[in-house]
């Protein structure tokens, strides 16, 4: 008997099948990956098991008893909780607050008693919590734990975990895995999304994989191994990609100069940075996040002010312009946060036109034709899987950055400045990107790659530098970089050297 | 002399306030579950139409009040039914139940009255006076027992909110809706429920005008303390303890300019009935600046 079993799932979103007669179970007492790329359906499938969405078609069997399931709460009713991959807390209540909140029980609330009683559950499952904290105080990390303390409190057998790496540093990834696998120990059942396959290696028994809606097929993780789950989630083989030869160097497109920046608190986040990217070449910038990283690509694309020094596009110096001049000047930005640069509201077609909105006006008014057409243009070229009148926040993670890339790169700009352009991304679209941003470098534009990964770093960059506390602690052709050189510049132990 | 006036004025701050003060808490459940509702000024006059036509029939003050109650809390149910449910644009639905409640009241009014050459009144309820024989207390606190309920009703709703189960789902539904439907909270019910309470104090808030203070109907009888409860509920962040500031200082500058108009001074009466308008604009600008506005409002919750 399985703790789950779901059969001949079906969800459709307009023509879209996000869910195609998918077959899935879980067994009691086991961690179960759910893999696929993005926009497989993953997110999906688990949202119809936790009564979030309605299944077309197929049934829910929960301990061998058939169930229905049509909002949360009969979900929680059958031992089921979820932490869902925007958390649902409600950032001005407490810790405690939020756990209790949902449960049945006296008319008033003692701060004290919840208090006492959420204590006593952190000790009970080890997971480490606040009981009096204010969500909005609390770290990412410390929110996860929060949500699965929530669903343990409502005595969940059975856990969904939606892509709970995502947001987490290493090393709060560490305390997640301990963390569920004490869980495991303790007879619990987890399904654990996600599309990083080192984590499902390490973490899980079976594992599941889902393309394009369908269920690829479950496997034992004894039998199988990462080449194997690769080809299952894309349905073919070959990744990775590599820079093809040598750029030719060609002339200097940007050069930064003595780039400084002092914040509010006094605190030097810059100093004076200098490096120049060249057209043709992508530089790579290494850096553990938070050594300055995002405090430059916002001073290049016109957000922040530097408290000292310059850069120049070509002959123009743009230091201290607004967002609108720089992206004018041939500045094409891919932000950090893709959220951060997208309308959800607004349709896929919009968000392309947004940028340049200028482009679609015609007698003062928007030229909804020439939108729409610039649209189906881009999705037919870039692959995006959508179409242009679709909201833009039903698009999955890596569609959305796809919606980024044709509405930068179609402009052809002189200058790509991409900020962990990957991040959160499959193997397929991550694939996509860097094929992408390999092909500006051989059209001839300069593209500087800020990253984390160090294995994108190396694989794309001409010449790589290395950040550490808001300082270029040196640049290295490729030729000279290995891993090792890398991991000890990025803290910090080998200091200015510079070619 | 001087202490007849200060101690004239305190007493009419807290008529004033009264109805302020049911309006406003009344805002408050609305607002703190996610709905503005800006039907509050219909709905003032649907209760103070409904308590006065009730009790004149009726002969009771108390069964006239219950009526307009119960019209509050039907009036909340339809506000709810549009903007919770049906999911309707939250400043349309409330300006348009304004019009319909007043229209309706009016209507109403002529039915059963006719075109009277006098207007019908009713005795308003007593005052009660706990403090009588004392010196400026007795004056001061010669109110009806409405008054003193709105002011208890104070604490005890700023208890409801913050420290029962009830009031900790209206905060939640009120901030982030999809974190209470994903805990298993009934959205939808939530905030129905806290427009059908909310409606109630509104109501209560007109019939206090009318059957406490005119003893009478009258068009304008509510002249736009609805919208200063609006205004009011932000001055409050929100919060229980706020109204009763709120609606002391608005009470305050409005008994003010009535005993100035008494004392014959030398000024336009309109002018110096912008008085408390103008005052309440002014700390608005100034307490408008800290707001904690619940995150949810204005925004109907639809379950994908
Ligand atoms: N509410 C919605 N309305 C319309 N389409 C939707 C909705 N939710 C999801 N979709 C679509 O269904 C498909 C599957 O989405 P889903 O979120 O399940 O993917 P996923 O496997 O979780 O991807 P990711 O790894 O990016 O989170 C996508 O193409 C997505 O655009
Ligand atoms: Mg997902």
């Amino acid at each position: 008997m399985n703790a789950i079993q779901m059969t001949g799932i079906t969800k459709r979103f307009g023509d879209l099948v996000a869910n195609d007669n998918v077959d899935f179970e879980l067994k009691a007492g086991e961690i179960h990956a759910l893999l696929g790329e993005n926009g497989a359906g993953k997110t999906t499938l688990m949202r119809i098991l936790y009564g979030l969405y309605h299944a077309d078609e197929g049934d829910i069997q929960v301990n061998g008893r058939r169930v229905s399931i049509v909002s949360p709460k009969d979900a929680i009713h059958n031992r089921i909780g979820m932490v869902t991959q925007h958390f649902t807390l409600v950032s001005t209540l407490t810790v405690a607050e939020n756990l209790t909140l949902g449960e049945k029980g006296s008319i008033t609330i003692n701060k004290r008693t919840i208090e006492q009683k959420i204590s006593d559950a952190a000790e009970q499952y080890g997971i480490p919590v606040k009981p009096d904290a204010l969500i909005s105080s609390l770290s990412v990390g410390e929110r996860q734990r929060v949500e699965i303390l929530k669903a343990l409190n409502r005595n969940a057998k059975v856990l969904i975990l939606d892509e709970p790496t995502a947001v987490l540093v290493p090393q709060e990834v560490d305390v997640l895995f301990e963390v569920l696998e004490r869980l495991r120990k303790s007879g619990l059942s987890v399904v654990f999304i996600s599309h990083k396959l080192n984590e499902v290696m390490a973490l899980c028994d079976r594992i599941s994989v889902l393309r394009l809606g369908k269920m690829a097929g479950t496997v034992v993780k004894g039998e199988t191994n990462k080449t194997e789950l690769a080809c299952m989630m894309v349905g073919h083989e070959t990744f990775g990609v590599k820079r093809q030869g040598k750029a030719p160097r060609g002339k200097v497109i940007l050069r930064v100069e003595n780039l400084s920046l002092r914040d509010k608190k006094g605190l030097d986040t810059l100093r004076d940075v200098s490096f120049e990217v060249h057209t043709g070449e992508i530089l790579g910038i290494a850096g553990v996040s938070g050594n300055g990283q995002s405090e430059l690509t916002g001073i290049l694309s016109g957000t922040i002010k530097p408290t000292g020094g310059q850069f120049h596009l070509e002959d123009r110096n743009l230091t201290g312009t607004e967002p609108l001049q720089i992206t004018r000047a041939g500045i094409g930005r891919i932000a950090e946060d893709r959220h951060a640069s997208l309308v959800g509201e607004l349709t896929v077609a919009e968000n392309i036109a947004l940028e340049y909105l200028d482009e679609f006006v015609s007698h003062g008014v928007l030229d909804r034709k020439k939108i729409h057409q610039n649209a189906e243009k881009l999705i037919k070229e870039y692959d995006i899987k959508a179409r242009p009148e679709d909201r833009l926040r039903t698009l999955s993670g890596g569609n959305m950055q796809k919606v980024i890339l044709a509405r930068t790169l179609s402009r052809e700009p002189k200058f790509v400045l991409a900020s962990q352009p990957t991040r959160g991304l499959d193997v397929g679209a991550t694939d996509y990107v860097d094929h992408r941003l390999l092909d500006q470098r051989d059209r001839g534009a300069a593209v500087l790659l800020l990253s984390e990964d160090l294995d994108e770093i190396m694989s794309l960059s001409d010449r790589v530098a290395v950040i550490y506390e808001g300082q270029i602690v040196g640049i290295l052709p490729i030729e000279e970089v290995t891993r090792e050189k890398l991991g000890l510049m990025m803290c910090g132990s080998i200091g200015k050297q510079k070619t | 002399m001087e202490n007849i006036f200060i101690v004239g004025l305190l007493a009419a701050t807290l008529r004033v306030a009264t109805p302020l003060i049911f309006g406003t808490l009344g805002e408050l459940f609305s607002e703190r579950s996610g709905v503005l509702n800006l039907g509050i000024e219909g709905i003032m006059f649907l209760g103070a139409f409904v308590g006065f036509t009730a009790a004149k029939l009726t002969g009771s003050l108390w069964l006239g009040l219950l009526m307009a109650i119960i019209a509050g809390v039907i009036a909340g149910l339809v506000m709810a039914l549009l903007t919770v449910r049906l999911g309707v644009n939250q400043h349309v639905s409330g300006l348009g139940l304004t019009l319909l409640w007043t229209a309706l009241s009016l209507f109403g009014f002529r039915m059963i009255f006719g075109e009277p050459s006098v207007m019908p009144s009713i005795s308003t309820f007593p005052t009660i006076s706990p403090f009588e024989g004392v010196p400026y207390l007795g004056t001061i606190f010669e109110q009806r027992l409405l008054t003193y309920i709105a002011f208890a009703l104070i604490p005890l709703v700023g208890w409801i909110i913050n420290r029962t189960r009830f009031g900790l789902n209206i905060r939640a539904v009120g901030e982030n809706p999809e974190a209470a439907d994903a805990a298993g909270l009934n959205v939808y019910r939530i905030r129905t429920q806290s427009q059908m309470i909310g409606g109630a104090l509104m109501a209560v808030g007109g019939a206090f005008l009318s059957q406490a203070m005119l003893g009478a109907m009258s068009f304008g009888i509510i002249s736009g303390r609805g919208w200063v409860c609006i205004a009011l509920i932000i001055f409050a962040n929100w919060k229980a303890i706020g109204v009763l500031w709120g609606s002391l200082l608005f009470g305050g500058f409005f008994a003010l300019q009535l005993a100035l108009q008494a004392t014959g001074i030398k000024l336009p009466y309109e002018l110096l009935m912008t008085l408390p308008y103008i005052v309440t604009i002014l700390a608005l600008t100034i307490a408008g600046r800290n707001v904690s506005v619940p995150s949810a409002l204005l925004k109907p919750y639809q379950r994908e």
